[in-house]
């Protein structure tokens, strides 16, 4: 059997179909904030809102509620708290998301080893499956995609003033603080949605490692909004296929195909500068 | 009335007030110059005009066809901004932010506005440069430009010439100064650089580390050396006439205001004093 018949036979399988379109959308919104959030000095609120999301989840298990009723609100809420906290609280912003993501993590291990009645495979969470995504959350993953893309279609030229200066932004009368509010909304859902698929573990790469590719090669902010979202989605179905043809862990081979890219874009960025 | 009024504003952070009951009075056209040891509240106050922070008391008042957001500011150089990927012409757009409102993309004047206020600061040749390449003296320039997209009245500038070498602080200043001169901009600039300020500004506002402060005509300074001392206190019929015409302001509040020339106190520390006692101990 010939190698696009294995890929065409992919897409028999309806749980593969859900995955290809929530990790799409999710891998699409996330290179997307994370340019932000990575010019921003924010890269590790991924990870630790992903940390804050598994918490909940174990905690929402455990009371038998669906994960991500009580996961969304209190991910929402903690990024609230850590973009505050990172601007003016005296603990700094990286050791107070170093707390509250070991917190969290502890906390969703303790509720889940002393409720009796469930019994998740924490493994899954830790470092996502596939399988995981059912219909209801590829409903909320749609609106999430298309709100993503239209707010930055729409608001692209705030959103670029305020990651490039917060205080002129502020200045030329910007609701700065309904922008972020804004943003750490849909990061927080994109987080959590795409926790599921990638694990607590790995979603923050999603993040980080596109914005930082495109920024290698590229100079303009526009060009590397595009540039981060095109690499986003390559690696995501790379990685998807890779993982589905070799059997192996899904989320992890993305992030492996994100680290390639980032290698040839470094290498690609600095002969570029050389020349 | 004046462009810009602070009345009695104070600004606190953690309850220690870095800003104590201030007023001035800033005219059309005028260039002042805000000067004062490290931790007096210069940048503070900025950010309390530019309503940034917010205030503890008082207020601050736009008149003369200025709002707040006409104002255009030059912020303290951005660390965050070293390794931005954005060029030139995307920085000296987002200037025009204001005047964009809803729509989604800036129109052709906007566009034209900021090519020509790239022009102005002698830098179109790089507008599709890269900005985190260009040298600090150009990056200066450049957001410049994108503060004239914001105002034609006024602009605020914190510390524009820190990290810059001799020629380029040089040539900062001789823009800044023609932006006074030749279109009417008044400036209001937080420096470190005393030798500049009174070169080219018409007022000098001098905070000190007591939250008192001195305020007024250069010439004024040069005598006294921003002594606040009250001997050093105005003749009330020459403080600016929009002041006193403010009801709650009375003379009193603003004894540091500029100083009379002819110091009497004897025991006065002040710059003008100590001349006169030098001067008349060599005789």
């Amino acid at each position: 059997m010939g190698i696009f018949e294995e890929i065409i036979g992919m897409f028999s399988y309806s749980f593969m179909v859900r995955a290809i379109i929530v990790g799409g959308l999710v891998a699409l919104c996330a290179s997307l904030l994370g340019v932000v959030l990575v010019l921003k000095r924010y890269s590790m609120i991924g990870d630790g809102l992903s940390h804050v999301g598994f918490g909940a989840m174990a905690v929402g298990l455990a009371f038998n509620q669906a994960p991500l009723a009580v996961a969304i609100p209190v991910v929402v809420i903690a990024a609230f708290l850590l973009l505050r906290v990172s601007e003016n609280s005296k603990i700094k912003g990286d050791a107070a998301i170093g707390l509250i993501s070991s917190s969290a993590l502890a906390i969703g291990m303790v509720v889940n080893a002393s409720s009796s009645g469930t019994n998740i495979d924490l493994n899954s969470y830790m470092f996502g499956s596939i399988l995981a995504i059912d219909k209801s959350e590829m409903v909320l993953c749609i609106v999430l995609g298309v709100v993503v893309i239209g707010a930055f279609a729409y608001f692209y030229n705030p959103i670029f003033a305020i990651t490039f200066d917060e205080n002129f932004a502020r200045a030329t009368g910007l609701k700065v603080e309904v922008y972020k509010t804004i943003l750490s909304v849909l990061t927080a859902v994109t987080i959590v949605i795409g926790m599921r698929i990638m694990g607590t573990l790995l979603i923050s790469s999603l993040i980080i490692f596109p914005a930082l590719s495109a920024m290698r090669v590229t100079h303009r902010f526009r060009q590397v909004m595009i540039m981060s979202v095109i690499i986003s989605m390559f690696c995501f179905f790379t990685g998807l296929v890779a993982s589905y043809l070799l059997e192996l862990p899904t989320g992890a081979t993305i992030v492996v195909s994100n680290l390639c890219v980032f290698v040839v874009m470094t290498i690609v960025g600095y002969f570029r500068k050389k020349a | 009335m004046s462009q810009l009024l602070c009345k009695n504003i104070s600004i606190a952070y953690e309850k220690e007030n870095v800003v104590d009951n201030l007023s001035i009075a800033i005219e059309q056209g005028d260039y002042v110059s805000i000067i004062g040891e490290n931790g007096t509240g210069k940048s503070s106050l900025l950010k309390g005009i530019l309503g940034l922070v917010s205030l503890k008391n008082g207020k601050v008042e736009f008149g003369d066809g200025l709002d707040r957001k006409n104002v255009g500011y030059l912020s303290q150089q951005n660390p965050m901004q070293k390794d931005f990927p954005a060029s030139v012409y995307e920085v000296v757009l987002s200037g025009c932010l204001k005047s964009k409102g809803f729509r989604p993309f800036f129109s052709k004047k906007e566009r034209r506005l900021a090519v020509a206020n790239l022009k102005k600061m002698g830098m179109e040749g790089y507008k599709k440069s890269c900005y985190a390449d260009l040298s600090g003296g150009q990056k200066q320039r450049v957001l410049l430009a994108r503060a004239l997209c914001a105002t034609d009245k006024m602009i605020i500038l914190d510390e524009p010439v820190t990290g810059l070498d001799p020629v380029a602080t040089a040539d900062m200043y001789h823009l800044v100064n023609k932006l006074n001169k030749d279109l009417g901009i008044t400036i209001v600039m937080v420096t470190h650089d005393i030798d500049n300020a009174l070169k080219y500004s018409n007022k000098i506002l001098h905070l000190h580390k007591n939250n008192k402060y001195y305020f007024g005509p250069k010439d004024d300074y040069l005598i006294h050396g921003g002594c606040t001392d009250e001997c050093c206190a105005p003749d009330v019929s020459e403080l600016p006439r929009t002041l006193l015409d403010e009801e709650k302001i009375t003379a009193d509040e603003l004894k540091y205001g500029p100083a009379d020339s002819e110091c009497k106190n004897p025991t006065c520390q002040c710059h003008h004093h100590s001349l006169n006692t030098k001067t008349g101990g060599e005789q």
